[in-house]
C-alpha cells in the first residue's frame, strides 16, 4: 500500500487541505474508488476506509491481480467534515457540480481539477453515492446513461438493483459523468445512509466492490454470494410524493397534523414493487419524494 | 393585483407561496415580466422591483400594457440569507423547467416558469454572490444572441456578456423562457446581500426605456448609455494562487495596462505579502472581489480586454 497526497490546498488560517489516496497492486490503472466528495458524506468515508483495510489485506496475500492499480480515496472533502456543512465552506460550493474542474478557475473547479487527474486513465471508478434529501437507500448501484459504459457490468457488483439514470443538464458536471467522458466505465455505489453510518450496509457495499473486483478479475477475493441483479430504467420507478405537509410517521406511511395530530395523508403505493428509497426525517413538506418504488 | 402563482404546504403550518404583482393599465397586451430572488443573497433586484412597481402607481396613466414584478421566486432563501432552496440545498437556477407532477422544488419551477411564458420581454435580475461586486451588466447566451442583443441594448447597462452556451445553464429559467420564445435578459449588478442604489437607479431607468421601446410607456425617459458589447473581446480572469486576506489597490470600473498592481493577498499572521496581484490583460476591470478572505483560486476580478487591435475598453 502507498499512501500519497494527490492534491493540496492552503488555507489561510488552517492546516493545509491534503487529499490522500491509497494505492494498492501495481501497473495498469484498474480501478479508483471515491468516497466523501460533500461533508456529510459520512458513510461513503467509512465504506472507503473498509475498503482500505480489505485491500491491504488482499495485497498482503498477494490477491490482487498483476498489472492492477487499486486507488482508493476515503475523503475529498474533509474540511467541510470537520466544519459540520456539506459544501465548500467558503462559498457553499459542491465539488461534485464542479467536474472536469478547472485547475486556473475558482477553488472547488481546483480541487476538482487536482482530484479529477488523479483518477483518469483508470478503467473502472467507484463513486460512493448520496441523495441531496434525508433517508435511506436500499443498497444498489447506479450509472448514467452516456452511451459509454454498459449496464450490465452492474450486475458483477451482486446487488440487488442497477439502475440506469438518464443524465440532466445538472449532472453534466458531476464526477460519474465525467469519469465516463473521459472513458472510465463509472458506477454509483448507494451504502444506504450518509451522514451516519450504517453497518449493515456498509458491509454490503464493501462485499459487492469486492465481488465486482473479484469478478473483474482485479483481485481474489471471498464474498458472500450477491443477488441475481435487476437491472432497470430510473424512468420504470415510481416516486410517491407526501400529499400534505406534517410530521412524517414513516412506520406507519402517514402524515399527521403537527399540531393536532390528526392524519392529514395517508402514504399509499400506487404499485406493488420494492421500496429502494425511503424518507428519514420527522418534518416532510407537501409534494416530497418519500419513497422510491422499484415496480 | 396580487397573485400566488405556486403554493406547497411546509411541514409546520406555512405555505411557501411564490407571488407576483400584476399592473395593468391600458388596452395594451404587451406584457413585461420583472423576476428576482432566484438566489437568496441576491438582492438588488428587491429595490429595483420596489422602483418599478412604485413609480409606474404613481403614472399609471402612462402604462399602456401589463407588467408583471416576481420579487422572490426563492422566499425561503430570501427570508434566510441562503442561495440555494433551504432544507434541499438546490440551486433553483438548476431546477428549470421543473415539473408539473415532480418534487416541491419541480412544481413550484414549473409553476413559475409556465406563468412568465408568454411573456414579450422577461428581466431576470441577478446580483453576484457575496464575493463579487459587477458593473450592471446584462448576461445573454451565444444562441440567443442576435434576438436579445437589441434589447439588451435598451436596458441603461454598462456591459453586455455574450458567453458560450453551456448544458449545465440548460437547467436555468433564463434558458427555460427563451426555448419557449420569451425573451428574457439575465442582469447581473451590484454585490450580494446588499443593495446599490445607484445601480438600482440606472437599472430603473433602462427599464422604463425599455417600456417606451416595447410601446407600452407613454412617459418621456432619459436617453440610455451604450453599453460595451463582449463580441470580439476576451474576458480575462484574475484568481489568487494563494490562501490570505485580498486587498484592493484598484477600484472597480478602472483601466488597466497588463502588469499593472491591483491588489495584494496578504498573510497578517506573518505580515507578508504573499501574493502581489497583477492585471492578467489590458483593459477595464468590470467584477471586483469584495470578500477578503481567499483561497487558492478564488476569483479576484474579470478584466475586459479592449477589441483586438482597437481602443482600450
Amino acid at each position: 500500500m502507498k499512501k500519497k497526497v494527490l492534491f493540496s490546498l492552503k488555507s489561510p488560517y488552517r492546516e493545509q487541505l491534503d487529499v490522500i489516496g491509497y494505492s494498492f497492486g501495481h501497473g495498469k490503472r484498474s480501478l479508483a474508488i471515491v468516497g466523501a466528495m460533500r461533508g456529510n458524506e459520512v458513510q461513503q468515508m467509512y465504506v472507503c476506509s473498509r475498503m482500505v483495510k480489505e485491500l491491504k489485506k488482499l495485497e498482503g496475500s498477494g490477491r490482487i491481480a498483476d498489472d492492477c492499480e487499486i486507488l482508493v480515496i476515503p475523503c475529498v472533502n474533509y474540511y467541510s467534515m470537520n466544519l459540520g456543512k456539506r459544501f465548500w465552506a467558503m462559498d457553499n460550493t459542491d465539488i461534485n457540480r464542479m467536474f472536469p474542474g478547472f485547475e486556473l478557475g475558482e477553488t472547488t473547479q481546483r480541487i476538482a481539477a487536482g482530484v479529477f487527474k488523479e483518477l483518469q486513465g483508470y478503467e473502472y471508478g467507484i463513486q460512493l453515492a448520496s441523495f441531496y434529501q434525508q433517508g435511506n437507500f436500499l443498497p444498489h448501484v447506479k450509472m448514467m446513461d452516456t452511451g459509454f459504459t454498459d449496464p450490465e457490468l452492474m450486475k458483477d457488483f451482486g446487488l440487488e438493483f442497477g439502475i440506469v439514470r438518464k443524465p440532466r443538464p445538472y449532472d453534466t458536471t458531476t464526477l460519474n459523468y465525467n469519469w465516463q467522458i473521459w472513458e472510465t466505465k463509472a458506477f454509483s455505489v448507494y451504502a444506504n445512509a450518509t451522514d451516519e453510518i450504517d453497518e449493515k450496509a456498509a458491509k454490503e457495499a464493501v462485499n459487492a466492490i469486492l465481488r465486482f473486483m473479484d469478478s473483474r478479475g482485479l483481485v481474489s477475493a471471498v464474498t458472500s454470494p450477491g443477488y441475481r441483479t435487476v437491472i432497470l430504467d430510473e424512468s420504470d420507478t415510481e416516486q410517491i410524493r407526501s400529499g400534505a405537509a406534517g410530521l412524517f410517521l414513516d412506520v406507519l406511511g402517514r402524515v399527521v397534523d403537527p399540531f393536532e395530530c390528526e392524519t392529514v395523508s395517508e402514504i399509499r403505493s400506487p404499485a406493488a414493487g420494492t421500496i429502494y428509497f425511503a424518507y428519514h426525517s420527522p418534518l416532510i413538506n407537501e409534494k416530497t419524494v418519500c419513497f422510491k418504488i422499484i415496480k | 393585483m396580487t397573485e400566488t402563482i405556486a403554493s406547497v404546504a411546509l411541514a409546520v403550518n406555512e405555505n411557501l407561496k411564490i407571488q407576483k404583482r400584476r399592473i395593468r393599465n391600458g388596452a395594451g397586451k404587451t406584457r413585461l415580466s420583472l423576476v428576482t430572488g432566484t438566489h437568496g443573497d441576491e438582492l438588488e433586484g428587491q429595490y429595483l422591483a420596489y422602483m418599478v412597481g412604485s413609480f409606474i402607481d404613481e403614472h399609471i396613466d402612462l402604462l399602456d400594457g401589463i407588467v408583471d414584478i416576481y420579487p422572490a421566486l426563492n422566499p425561503m432563501g430570501i427570508d434566510s440569507i441562503t442561495r440555494g432552496i433551504p432544507m434541499f440545498d438546490l440551486d433553483m437556477n438548476r431546477v428549470f423547467p421543473g415539473n408539473k407532477n415532480g418534487t416541491m422544488a419541480e412544481v413550484v419551477c414549473s409553476a413559475i416558469a409556465d406563468d412568465i411564458s408568454g411573456s414579450d420581454v422577461c428581466i431576470d435580475v441577478h446580483s453576484s454572490n457575496i464575493f463579487l461586486k459587477e458593473i450592471p451588466q446584462i448576461r445573454i447566451s451565444v444562441p440567443t444572441a442576435e434576438t436579445l442583443l437589441p434589447y439588451a441594448e435598451m436596458m441603461n447597462v454598462d456591459f453586455v456578456w455574450i458567453h458560450e452556451s453551456a448544458t449545465v445553464l440548460e437547467s436555468t429559467l433564463a434558458h427555460t423562457l427563451n426555448s419557449r420564445g420569451t425573451k428574457t435578459l439575465v442582469v447581473e449588478m451590484g454585490v450580494g446581500m446588499r443593495i446599490t442604489k445607484e445601480y438600482c437607479g440606472q437599472l430603473f431607468r433602462g427599464v422604463l426605456n425599455l417600456m417606451k421601446q416595447l410601446g407600452m410607456w407613454k412617459g418621456e425617459v432619459v436617453p440610455v448609455r451604450r453599453p460595451i458589447i463582449s463580441v470580439g473581446r476576451e474576458v480575462g480572469f484574475v484568481n489568487s494562487d494563494v490562501a490570505g486576506i485580498f486587498v484592493p489597490y484598484a477600484d472597480f470600473g478602472d483601466t488597466v495596462k497588463k502588469g499593472d498592481h491591483i491588489g495584494n493577498v496578504i498573510d497578517p499572521l506573518t505580515s507578508k505579502v504573499v501574493e502581489k496581484v497583477e492585471a492578467v490583460c489590458d483593459g477595464m476591470i468590470f467584477t471586483l472581489r469584495e470578500y477578503p478572505v481567499v483561497y487558492g483560486g478564488s476569483l479576484l476580478a474579470r478584466i475586459l480586454q479592449p477589441v483586438e487591435g482597437g481602443k482600450s475598453a
